[in-house]
């Protein structure tokens, strides 16, 4: 296959167990959906990694840029009051 | 030893012969898959049936009781103890299609026959029929898909698998071949007649074949048979030297 006609990429998000969150696990190559669910299970998921699997075109992804990393985190810096650190917890809490 | 135990032995080897040579056969295209993915995929297919081929050797060594290891079953037959059926042997490194309507054919069939075997009397038996039968799922599932894209996409990719049909059909009516060692568990309840899953095995083929706009090959041709009897093609000698080479040539090898 000539390089220039690789497939479209498709980013794959894995769910460790039932209720934690999708992570990101890696990207693989499809032609459609259906292949890229196949494929992202081939690839990310034959080592029972988790219970469900997301597949998402790699374009539907929007990223924020480098150059926005000033003003997109560095406000966040000195307002310690913004994090729930302050919080008591149940014991044996372990998802929060 | 009981009969009922000897017919078991004999067909828990035809079932972990089918696996294992498929799974050998499918192992070639490792390194050599059309894309990376696809190349992970044959390999965790291989893997699959590696798995249930040690499952059922371990079990037929159990119930021999003299020491076999599933490497004996594996590595120290000759062909014509093998029970596997011809179609699994066949060569897979030639077309791609060739292998995914391979897997599609007898994954359906293995499909319905794991089914039935789950409800199984024998429960070391159910138990891995109910292991396989979430691998055959899958397999299944890629391999149809594989079918319909081949075969509803460019006009080289639907002669080219049309082929890969017609060279296969041959090898179909094997797949549902019984004998004496079968009515017998029959008749115990540890497995179940196979030729009654023929008209099932009929409408799962005839679904993905129509999907993918193939036509199956007529029934007025040569059916292949001579698995379960250890009569073989020509393709399962080469396989065996090729596979049991390092075991037979080093024999103390170890990992």
């Amino acid at each position: 296959m000539n390089s220039n006609h690789q497939w479209p990429t498709w980013e794959v998000f894995t769910q460790k167990k039932q209720g934690a969150a999708h992570e990101h696990a890696g990207s693989v190559h499809a032609p459609d959906a259906e292949m890229a669910l196949l494929n992202a299970r081939d690839v990310y998921g034959r080592r029972q990694e988790g219970v469900n699997i997301w597949v998402v075109p790699t374009n539907a992804i929007i990223a924020s840029t480098p150059e926005d990393v000033g003003a997109f985190f560095d406000p966040a810096n000195d307002k310690m009051y913004r994090s729930p650190n302050f919080f008591k917890t149940a014991d044996g809490l372990k998802t929060i | 030893m009981t009969e009922l135990n000897i017919a078991l032995i004999e067909y828990c080897l035809r079932i972990a012969d089918n696996s294992l040579i498929h799974a050998q056969r499918i192992a070639d295209w490792t390194g050599h898959g059309p894309i990376l993915e696809e190349d992970i995929a044959m390999s965790n297919v291989s893997l699959d049936l590696l798995g249930q081929a040690r499952g059922f050797y371990t079990y037929a060594s159990q119930l021999e009781g003299n020491g076999k290891s599933e490497d004996f079953y594996a590595f120290h037959r000759g062909e014509r103890d093998f029970r596997n059926r011809l179609m699994v042997e066949q060569p897979d490194l030639k077309d791609f299609g060739f292998t995914m309507m391979k897997l599609f054919l007898n994954g359906c069939f293995d499909y319905l026959f794991f089914r039935d075997l789950m409800k199984s009397r024998d429960e070391t038996i159910s138990g891995l029929a109910a292991k396989s039968i979430k691998e055959v799922t899958y397999h299944v599932r890629h391999a149809g898909d594989w079918v319909v894209r081949l075969g509803d996409g460019t006009e080289e990719s639907h002669q080219r698998i049309q082929k890969s049909l017609n060279e296969l059909w041959p090898f179909t009516n094997e797949l549902f071949e019984q004998n004496e060692v079968d009515e017998l568990l029959i008749q115990n309840g540890a497995a179940f007649n196979k030729k009654e899953l023929k008209v099932e095995w009929d409408a799962m083929v005839n679904e993905i074949i129509t999907k993918a706009t193939l036509i199956i090959p007529s029934d007025k041709i040569y059916f292949h048979s001579g698995g379960i009897n250890g009569v073989h093609s020509e393709h399962l000698g080469f396989l065996l030297a090729e596979m049991q080479y390092l075991p037979r040539m080093y024999p103390d090898a170890i990992w």
